[in-house]
């Protein structure tokens, strides 16, 4: 395997762990917006209480993609930078806000008004940045984005201003919102009434999924061609199997409330569906011109950027399990919201 | 303005608004982890208190840093997509790395918030350690990226291509040892002068307070260490400057005309077109010194380098001179601090005020020290490389972009220092026991 492979993977992987997530973060800020009923303030505490603590490790994973992007794959993120300058700055400015938002309203002292605005805040824009994501992501698998010698040739608004692209908007955040909502199943395990409400919406989420997961497939046809028929590869069939039963089996955990499963079954849909993307949009960075060979840094350079990478990794993977196994662990979870 | 002052601005701003809470984030844990290790030897409740209020604190301050920091990282291609192109592959090394090392930071900080009642007390004091060490080591690898700049170092150029890449000899650039430790040392030195005059804010109002008497003392502690230090280290980083970028030094110091026994200019206003720094006063022969060690030394002056390849002079001195004022300022102060300690007495009521006056005065520092560093290499992206007007996005309205970034900036800021004031009032805590 060359180690332009290997970076490739290593972009792939962190996008799915962004989106499992830093992903599920921002779908915890959508459901903070839509708490509702009796327990409205009791759905807050318990989504506060579920992200606080790894929000910010979970953040970390888009930053990683930025950064093996701009090292191992330079040309392509310079490409992508111009082509997406304004829904990216839109995301860095939802980024901000949401980030500043939650540790306002969390640490800023409660005066009656306060916590409400900077909730909407962080509601707000946790519904807004994925979909600008998503978007971001439809727009270079759309090949409406065309690069000559390097540079963009087709402007600023070419791709993600396209109907595709705003599906794939829309489906990254009904998928975030769909993840929280079966994560908060079993981060409130122990509260009954609780854990309904999440049931609830985790159901409702999934099932609003699969026509916008049509819509995405629809309108792929003629908005990413290349997606299209990258879809219906030798690969495809295994894959999208995979997807379906993982999707229904969540829903079906879901439903016979065995929470657990349906956490695992929905992280696995999450990651069939980035997976198909990425296999139906390879070898390419930027549909039709520009492949990630095209792209890459030269072969010492990114033989060191995989050693960087392995050594990291070796950091970083104890370290991920010691936090979630202190936050999420058994015990860990049904603990109430805390201070 | 121009797009490419807009692209400027709106790099020169996130840099400005993120360095604030990049420093809080990378010396906070230092402290906190003093108060915590205090506590964990004598048990003594002021020292858990005092760790778990900075603590929250951090919290809020770090979480606006790592989100800033994203923005700038993405701002990288955002606005300087050619300069990406070219250098990606060349200081993408120490960007990873810087990855991985904010990756460790965020975990255990993550953990040392919300672990006290899940973690062991020694377990919890590593987290704190492993947060320090990690923030440290992430301004370690960013500051070797933005030095590359200054002294690019690891690679060939040939015909506007680049060719044989070394990011190991890239990363270890003539200006990475200086800037790292002269930034580091600063970090330490303002963070530590800025707790220390919150705190002797509160004593002023309450002389006896055991709380604030030792929040005072340990961050104190560490803003004394760093002074002498910093101002070493900016003499070191001097004379490095005016050996690989004389234009850059040149401008810092007003000096237009080569010449040896050539005299240093404190203060004034650079005029270009006369060249002459007009108001300032002049010491003989002692920029010869400072920038080569020896009176009769011929230091470059501006006339030597091609009108073209000026920085902007009158900003530069202004901001050196703003920069190096406050270090002496803080140096004073950390002897008078100093003496005090020494014949073993409490900070008096006018100590108190002067640590209260200077507590930003490391911050200036700070911001001071980045426009030196950023404009006074213009008008290079990469120092002899790459021309910023030639790295510029070919984005049309960039205004729309500045305009944004300023606003939600600004706000930030306004709500940032509305939430600590807050906190810092709400939860002073009662005199003598916490």
């Amino acid at each position: 395997m060359s180690h332009a492979f290997l970076l490739e993977v290593v972009i792939l992987v962190s996008l799915v762990f962004y989106a499992l997530s830093g992903g599920a973060d921002f779908g915890g800020g959508v459901w903070d917006l839509l708490a509702r009923g009796p327990r409205a303030e009791q759905q807050r505490a318990a989504i506060d209480h579920a992200i606080a603590p790894i929000w910010e490790a979970n953040h970390v994973w888009l930053i990683v993609v930025v950064v093996v992007l701009f090292s191992a794959f330079p040309p392509a993120f310079g490409a992508i930078m111009t082509a997406l300058h304004v829904p990216l700055t839109l995301v860095l400015i939802g980024i901000v806000l949401r980030a500043a938002a939650f540790v306002f309203r969390k640490y800023d002292v409660q005066t009656s008004r306060s916590p409400h605005r900077w909730g909407r805040v962080f509601g707000v824009s946790s519904l807004f940045t994925p979909f600008l994501l998503g978007l971001c992501l439809g727009a270079l698998a759309s090949g409406e984005i065309r690069v000559t010698d390097g540079q963009v040739v087709t402007g600023f608004f070419a791709g993600w201003t396209r109907p595709f692209a705003i599906a794939c908007g829309l489906f990254a955040q009904g998928l975030f919102a769909f993840l929280a909502a079966t994560y908060l199943t079993v981060d409130t395990a122990g509260n009954t009434e609780l854990c309904r409400d999440f049931r609830r919406r985790a159901l409702g989420a999934g099932l609003a999924l699969a026509p916008v997961a049509g819509l995405v497939f629809l309108l792929a046809r003629a908005g990413a061609p290349r997606i299209f028929a990258g879809l219906t590869g030798a690969w495809a069939p295994p894959l999208l199997l995979t997807t379906s039963v993982a999707a229904l089996a969540a829903l079906g955990a879901l439903w016979t409330r065995r929470f657990r499963l349906a956490r695992a079954a929905a992280a696995l849909q999450v990651a069939c569906i980035l997976l198909g993307w990425a296999l139906a949009q390879y070898p390419f960075v930027i549909v039709p011109d520009l492949t990630f060979a095209d792209a890459a840094a030269p072969p010492n350079v990114l033989r060191l950027l995989t050693y960087v990478f392995a050594a990291g990794t070796v950091v970083l993977a104890p370290s991920f399990y010691y936090l979630f196994r202190v936050f999420k662990g058994s015990g860990a979870s049904a603990a109430g919201p805390g201070h | 303005m121009n797009d490419l002052l807009f692209a400027r601005s709106q790099m020169a701003l996130s840099l400005a608004f993120h360095i604030v809470f990049a420093v809080i984030g990378m010396a906070m844990p230092v402290l906190m982890v003093i108060a915590e290790a205090r506590h964990l030897r004598t048990r003594d409740p002021i020292d858990l208190e005092l760790c778990k209020r900075w603590a929250r604190g951090t919290a809020v301050l770090f979480a606006v840093g790592a989100a800033s920091g994203t923005v700038l990282s993405f701002e990288l291609g955002l606005l300087w997509p050619a300069f990406m192109d070219l250098a990606g592959g060349i200081i993408g090394m120490p960007f990873s790395l810087e990855g991985f090392a904010f990756f460790t930071e965020a975990i255990f900080l993550g953990l040392y918030l919300y672990g006290w009642n899940r973690m062991g007390p020694r377990a919890h004091l590593g987290a704190g350690i492993i947060v320090a060490l990690s923030g440290l080591a992430s301004a370690v690898f960013v500051l070797t990226a933005n030095a590359w700049m200054n002294a690019p170092a690891g690679f060939t150029l040939t015909d506007g291509r680049v060719t044989a890449i070394d990011p190991v000899a890239a990363m270890l650039n003539p200006a990475s040892l200086q800037q790292v430790v002269h930034m580091t040392l600063a970090a330490y030195l303002a963070v530590g002068f800025g707790v220390a005059g919150v705190h002797a804010w509160f004593l002023l109002r309450s002389r006896a307070h055991a709380f604030h008497r030792r929040a005072l003392r340990i961050a104190l502690g560490m803003a004394v260490l760093c002074a002498p230090l910093q101002i070493v280290s900016g003499d070191r980083i001097a004379k490095m400057v005016a050996r690989i970028q004389p234009a850059k030094f040149a401008a810092m110091e007003g000096h237009y005309r080569t010449m040896a026994r050539a005299p240093i200019t404190l203060g004034g206003l650079a005029d270009d077109d006369a060249m002459v720094v007009r108001g300032g006063i002049e010491i003989p022969a002692m920029l010869s010194v400072l920038a080569h060690g020896r009176a009769d030394a011929e230091v470059t002056g501006l006339e030597d380098i091609p009108r073209t390849d000026w920085p902007n002079t009158k900003l530069v001195h202004l901001a050196f001179d703003v920069m190096v004022g406050c270090g002496f300022a803080l140096l004073a102060l950390a002897i008078w601090v100093s003496v005090s300690w020494l014949r073993r007495r409490d900070p008096g009521p006018w100590l108190l005020r002067a640590l209260v006056a200077a507590a930003p005065l490391g911050f200036i520092a700070i911001e001071a020290g980045w426009m030196v560093t950023e404009l006074g290499r213009q008008p290079w992206i990469i120092y002899g490389i790459m021309r910023t007007a030639d790295a510029v996005t070919p984005m049309r309205g960039l205004v729309a972009p500045f305009a944004a970034i300023t606003a939600l900036y600004l706000l930030l800021t306004v709500v940032v220092v509305l939430v600590l004031r807050r906190m810092f009032m709400a939860t002073s805590p009662a005199a003598g026991v916490p």
